[in-house]
């Protein structure tokens, strides 16, 4: 693509939606807020272009490019995947919403692009400089939507909040890849994996190390730097929210996969530690904290510091079947977000939308076959089986078995006993309450089908486990050479 | 005495500390929120520049401009944010911030 540049082609997804991207900010900027509608159906079409240009680069091997900077391979191909279905699927399911709730501005779906060309960057990214690029380029875009409904005191202050604690984020592991670059005398993963292989980890790269899993647990908003997740997922419109669950947390836990499995793979006495510490406070707290909460966007919230507690229990594993957990995890964590935040997008009386829980009371008896995708999906995120969610435990919680970590696979089936409370309450609530007021009726066509197709992906996963498992398998072998 | 790369990253992590602490502590004005995070970003930016001279290796240096350029992004969308938040809020005191806990 670009003379000079061996290997530049591998960008070609990126391309596709920096310079379709731009293209869609022209057309916004020169049609005006009429166009929402038609930016917003070209985006996605944009994501879907981008998705079947990564799955048929699939099968090409490591390449990297840029001197090593940038690197596509098919555990980055898996992901990136992931995250652009993750943000096409949720632009399909905002049309409504923001069109209902006068926010129809065009800079939406650009924002939402903007930000997966981030995390397209992230997941590919072999080196500190291109992290760090990534990284940002995905946050602004991010404190930008977080805040999109600018006339709503709780959007605009979930904005803020998200602003100064992801700054404050990015500043310590920016810390901490300038100790990591000082100690290791360059900024490549590979640079760095050599450094570590020879001269062991030396107290100024530990301190590095330490900050840079800082940053990243904060992106995956993982205990002890979760404080802003149920704010920020409060206050954001409920698309949005939904796109925060979705995309940028699979973006940054392949992320947090590829540096430490990259670039320090010699140090993992070091970093198996913490990471243990951070799953198991992730899975206490997502489990406890979720039994109070009376808004169903606050507990989501929990719901997935929680999951990626569970996550990164295959990451503590370090081995193949691991990051293989991870990656079926993230692929099934997807799928049933996106039908759970359908549902709560359904919440609707007159032109409003409502969050609490309880006004989901007698559900089963006013709309039956919501209150049962509904209970489906929270049966799924739950982990029983024989729903899907079960099948993205059982494979991270093997995976630490088989790497002796007996503990933390024990303390985790113990977290998601307790996690299971809050989400069997909202099946008893839509069960067995008297019944509320009832919903404006019917989803829109889209909303329908996204909903009919999640709860299917819960229902029969083990029925078409096989295709996944398998892609999931290859795709974590190109990470251990 | 000459200054060596100890001094450098001393002052560093000063600044990282101070920029640290005012996020936290001050509970006057998110102004001064910004502040700290711009010094923060400064800390990181010396230690950059005091590893790439003592390394001889200019990576440091190119870091250090691309984090410069990404500052000034991130406090042009931090100012933007607060002034819409400021719109509706009709006060930026860092104890007002407070319609969601949990």
């Amino acid at each position: 693509m670009i003379p000079g540049i061996e290997n530049s082609d591998i960008l070609m997804p990126e391309y596709i939606l920096a310079v379709g991207g731009m293209a869609l900010l022209m057309i916004g900027v020169f049609l005006g807020d009429s166009a929402q509608r038609t930016v917003s159906y070209l985006a996605i079409l944009l994501l879907a272009l981008a998705a079947a240009v990564v799955v048929m680069s699939t099968g090409n091997g490591r390449l990297t490019a840029f001197g090593g900077a940038y690197v596509a391979d098919d555990f980055g191909r898996f992901v990136k995947v992931l995250a652009l279905v993750g943000a096409a699927l949720v632009l399909v399911m905002a049309q409504g919403f923001i069109e209902r709730e006068k926010m129809g501005h065009f800079e939406f779906p650009v924002l939402v692009v903007m930000s997966v060309l981030g995390m397209m960057v992230m997941i590919s990214a072999n080196d500190f400089l291109a992290l760090y690029m990534g990284l940002e380029l995905q946050s602004l875009a991010l404190y930008v939507l977080a805040s999109f409904n600018r006339d709503n005191l709780r959007s605009t202050e979930a904005g803020l909040k998200y602003f100064v604690l992801g700054a404050l984020s990015s500043g310590m592991m920016l810390y901490g890849i300038s100790l990591i670059y000082g100690y290791a005398g360059g900024t490549g993963f590979e640079q760095v994996a050599a450094t570590v292989r020879e001269i062991g980890t030396p107290i100024g790269l530990t301190f590095g190390l330490v900050f840079l899993i800082a940053g990243l647990a904060f992106k995956i908003s993982a205990v002890p730097f979760h404080m802003w997740t149920p704010d920020v997922y409060e206050g954001a419109p409920t698309p949005i929210t939904a796109f925060f669950s979705a995309s940028p947390k699979i973006a940054a836990m392949a992320l947090f996969v590829r540096v430490m499995l990259g670039a320090f793979p010699d140090a993992s006495v070091a970093w198996v530690q913490i990471i243990v510490f951070i799953s198991l406070m992730s899975m206490v707290l997502g489990s406890v904290a979720a039994i109070g909460q009376n808004n169903i966007k606050r507990l989501m919230a929990y719901s997935s510091i929680g999951h990626m507690g569970y996550a990164l229990v295959g990451l503590a594993a370090g081995s193949p079947q691991g990051v293989q957990g991870v990656l079926i995890y993230l692929a099934i964590y997807l799928a049933t977000n996106i039908g759970v935040f359908v549902c709560i997008l359904g919440m609707r009386r007159g032109d409003k939308n409502v969050e609490n829980i309880s006004d989901l009371a007698g559900l089963a008896q006013t709309r039956p076959g919501y209150a049962f995708a509904f209970a489906m999906l929270m049966f799924s995120l739950a982990g029983i089986p024989p729903l899907a969610g079960f099948f993205a435990k059982f494979y991270v919680f093997l995976a630490a078995i088989q790497a002796g970590l007996y503990p933390l696979a024990v303390a985790g089936v113990f977290a998601s006993v307790v996690g299971a409370y809050y989400y069997l309450r909202i099946i008893k609530i839509m069960y067995f309450d008297p019944p509320a007021e009832s919903f404006s009726p019917a989803f829109e066509p889209s909303l329908r089908v996204l909903l009919i197709a999640s709860t299917a992906f819960s229902l029969f996963f083990i029925a078409a486990a096989q295709p996944l498992v398998l892609s999931a398998s290859a795709a974590a072998a190109t990470l251990f050479p | 005495m000459s200054i060596g790369l100890g001094h450098y990253l001393s002052v560093a992590a000063i600044l990282f500390t101070i920029g640290v602490f005012g996020i936290f502590i001050n509970r006057k004005n998110v102004i001064i929120i910004l502040m700290s995070i711009e010094l923060i970003l400064l800390a990181v930016n010396i230690n950059l520049v005091a590893f790439s001279a003592f390394l001889g290796d200019l990576t440091g240096q190119i870091f250090a401009l691309f984090i410069l350029t990404v500052a000034a992004a991130e406090a042009a969308i931090g100012l933007a944010i607060l002034v819409v938040y400021f719109r509706n809020r009709g006060t930026i005191a860092v104890e007002d911030i407070n319609m969601m806990k949990g």
